[in-house]
């Protein structure tokens, strides 16, 4: 990434602009933190906040809500990536979705998401506190990202209010908040998909290995094929499984996360694919297929 | 996605890879009244430029059914305007951003709505813009909606501005129509200083013009909108002759560092210059200056230059903290403490004369007032009027005295260091945003008009005996 004429290309623009984020919610906030989601956004977040604070670690810990029906190498990943940056790592399960047990197989998508997800989530902000929490989603990925602003206002039940966001100016952001009010804050909001597989090209960053396409035992379920990651899944549904050269446009719960047919087996072979192909990366997402808002919905019930 | 770059893209991606790193970045917002076609024309570009997926517009479809206005056609409003409840009411209500990319730029587009309670929303939508789109419907010609836009536009500092005269397929691609357009914005824009605008005729429903070139436009020999986008000539407005870094953050991991971080307002930094920190007027030298970066191998870098964002190390120990500003020595902006500004007013809740309010610039918070309102502007008209407060959407050039000095640059020289805006104190709500124009040419020794009732100095008086540790300020002092 080259600094040409004294002119930044737009990814060292992206880039300044993450870090100005990143340096001044730590600099105005008492008990910041990162969630941290083990996807391709969330590795090129960690990447940034490195940046931002090198030669000191990033002064947070990294936040991971485990519903315990993410991918195995997902939670592998995201223990060494801790250990290799060296930052705290919180993995929070709720305990009361634990105990019942909680299955998108038996209880649903939404159902499972609700509570292992977004409550989680709420009773983890809940329990350390924190006043800004940092989050990889983009405003390219979803409409009603699309009006989201970098410093998103949360009241004490986490609520996001979407007629009353702060109006946020140049890249003047205001944190001020009462106690028990938290901001949400996205410093990745103005990259897009393909800016962010370029960064992670050119950066070098560790990415899970379920980004990139191989041979992987999948199963046809409610329109989408998953991956059979576990004995958890129900044995009818899995001894229909077929080896099948798949790979993940996204990354969250095995049983919500659609595989899609891939041969791209390197970096540049994803981005290929990715601006060669006419669907979106949120549809291998079964959470967002039901009604048109849903997005919406979810956060204003407090979801990420 | 153009048809030269998918060919790259199926052949030789690691070219392709290439040719977007080099990319430039262009912020643009688009205006116009309810009803001009702002969302339609950015659904437009989107979707002729290749950029909505095959499940976004199969959602959109089953939208147009529901909610769309276009009857049987897609409705590509319904692309951008995203939220639910304004999706239901017809409107778009907030500002919304949108990305796209051509084999030279990338594009963040902010969709700001346009009628005349939202002025707060374009404005936010304007502050980040390099350039502006003023939707006008070819029916209708300048409209005083028309003037809104152009004039906040020209008092957030826009530098380029295209004035799209969409729907000309409702007055039959009338070449003298748009001329008479073009007369009539050109006629008004000098007022605003507006020089140079660039005109283009389209039809966002159709598609006329947008990506490609009419077929029904033949007289029209300028470039269609989204080549126009792709090639007006972005030369650098930043200033790279005045350095200045407001302190953000002071990076001390251990005994032996203490870097001093932020993002460079303007100029550029090299190890070795003579600095003065603002407003204490220290000095010293720049021992490092340090990157972003994840190894020690690749952190020390020559030379920075804005909008970079760096760590500062310098020769001596001197005293930094958040909020103070970093400046070569051989060129020292002003300092003050009393200021002419230009203000937009963003909530329901008036501005008063004379209160309390919070006031972030840059890194720096300092509370401060407003002692007059100079004149309101009245922005269908441009009339100036007297005022005692501001309501929301108002605009206004006051005087803005804070409780301490800082150093500033006009708004117009460099936005970074001369843009404010305005919190309550006690709702934390974002009140308005402010440019300064200069330090206040009012007598230097204007003085606050508060005064402080019997109970006030009392109690002022009780405080400062019994509490010194608070560091209360006499309320004498403050009239001084």
């Amino acid at each position: 990434m080259s600094i040409t004429n004294q002119r930044l290309t737009h990814l060292k623009k992206l880039e300044a602009e993450s870090i100005y984020v990143m340096r001044e919610v730590i600099a105005e906030f008492d008990n910041p933190a990162m969630l941290y989601s083990v996807g391709k956004d969330s590795s090129v977040m960690l990447h940034l906040a490195q940046k931002a604070f090198y030669p000191a670690l990033p002064p947070f810990p990294l936040v991971h809500v485990d519903t315990t029906w993410k991918f195995r190498e997902m939670i592998q990943f995201r223990n060494q990536r801790a250990k290799d940056v060296g930052m705290e790592l919180i993995a929070y399960i709720n305990p009361k979705g634990k105990e019942l047990n909680i299955s998108p197989f038996t209880h649903g998508a939404g159902m499972h998401t609700d509570i292992m997800k977004t409550q989680g989530l709420r009773q983890v902000l809940d329990d350390h506190k924190y006043d800004a929490v940092f989050g990889g989603a983009r405003r390219d990925e979803e409409k009603s990202r699309a009006k989201e602003r970098i410093y998103s206002f949360r009241d004490k039940n986490h609520r996001w209010d979407p007629k009353n966001q702060r109006p946020e100016l140049w890249e003047i952001y205001n944190g001020r908040h009462q106690k028990g009010e938290s901001i949400r804050v996205f410093p990745l909001s103005n990259w897009t998909e393909l800016d962010i597989w370029q960064y992670i090209y050119l950066e070098s960053i560790p990415i899970p290995d379920l980004y990139f396409a191989k041979e992987r035992p999948v199963v046809k379920y409610e329109g989408t094929k998953i991956m059979v990651d576990d004995e958890r899944m129900p044995e009818e549904l899995r001894k229909t499984a077929k080896m099948e050269k798949v790979r993940f446009r996204t990354l969250g719960c095995y049983p919500l996360t659609g595989a899609v047919p891939s041969d791209a087996e390197t970096l540049p072979e994803i981005i290929q694919e990715m601006l060669l192909t006419k669907v979106s990366e949120r549809q291998g997402r079964l959470i967002d297929h039901d009604e048109a808002g849903s997005m919406e919905k979810k956060k204003i019930e407090g979801y990420f | 996605m153009a048809v030269e770059q998918s060919k790259l893209l199926k052949t030789d991606i690691e070219a392709y890879l290439k040719q977007h790193e080099n990319k430039e970045l262009l912020r643009f917002i688009t205006c116009g009244s309810v009803d001009d076609g702002k969302s339609t024309l950015i659904g437009r570009l989107l979707h002729d430029s290749k950029m909505i997926f095959e499940d976004q517009l199969a959602a959109i479809n089953k939208d147009s059914k529901k909610h769309g206005t276009t009857g049987d056609t897609i409705d590509l409003a319904l692309l951008v305007d995203g939220l639910q409840s304004e999706r239901e009411q017809g409107i778009t209500i907030d500002v919304a951003y949108r990305y796209f990319a051509t084999d030279k730029r990338k594009f963040i587009i902010a969709d700001t709505p346009g009628h005349e309670q939202y002025t707060r929303n374009m404005a936010t939508g304007a502050s980040t813009a390099d350039l502006a789109i003023i939707l006008i419907d070819a029916r209708y010609g300048v409209q005083t909606q028309t003037r809104r836009h152009s004039y906040i536009t020209s008092l957030l500092a826009i530098k380029h501005i295209v004035v799209a005269v969409n729907k000309m397929d409702l007055v039959a691609f009338s070449e003298e129509r748009f001329n008479q357009i073009k007369t009539e914005y050109t006629e008004f824009a000098k007022e605003l200083g507006i020089t140079d605008p660039i005109f283009t005729p389209v039809s966002a429903l159709t598609g006329d013009n947008v990506v490609n070139a009419s077929e029904n436009m033949p007289w029209f020999t300028g470039l269609p909108l989204m080549k126009l986008l792709d090639t007006i000539p972005l030369h650098d407005t930043t200033d790279l002759e005045h350095f200045r870094l407001p302190v953000q953050y002071v990076n001390r991991p251990n005994l032996d560092f203490r870097g001093f971080c932020g993002t460079i307002a303007a100029g550029t930094i090299q190890a070795g210059d003579e600095i003065t920190v603002l407003p204490s007027l220290k000095t010293s030298k720049v021992k490092q200056v340090i990157q972003p970066a994840v190894s020690a191998d690749e952190m020390v870098v020559e030379i920075a230059f804005a909008p970079m964002g760096v760590t500062l190390t310098l020769e001596d120990e001197v005293d930094i903290s958040r909020g103070d500003m970093i400046v070569k020595s051989s060129n020292i902006p002003e300092v003050a403490d009393q200021f002419e500004v230009m203000l937009v007013w963003m909530n329901e809740a008036p501005m008063h004369i004379g209160a309390d309010y919070l006031i972030k610039r840059a890194t720096n918070v300092t509370t401060g007032r407003f002692l007059q309102v100079d004149h309101k502007v009245e922005v269908n008209t441009l009339a100036q009027q007297p005022a005692k407060q501001l309501e929301l959407n108002e605009i206004a050039q006051c005087q803005l005295s804070l409780n301490q000095k800082i150093s500033f640059d006009p708004y117009d020289k460099i936005k970074g260091t001369g843009s404010f805006i305005v919190i309550d104190k006690y709702t934390n709500a974002t009140l308005a945003a402010g440019m300064i124009r200069g330090a206040s040419s009012m007598q230097a020794h204007i003085q606050s008009r508060k005064e402080y009732s019997a109970f006030e100095k009392d109690l002022n008086v009780l405080i400062r005996q019994y509490y010194p540790e608070w560091q209360c300020v006499s309320t004498n002092d403050l009239l001084k």
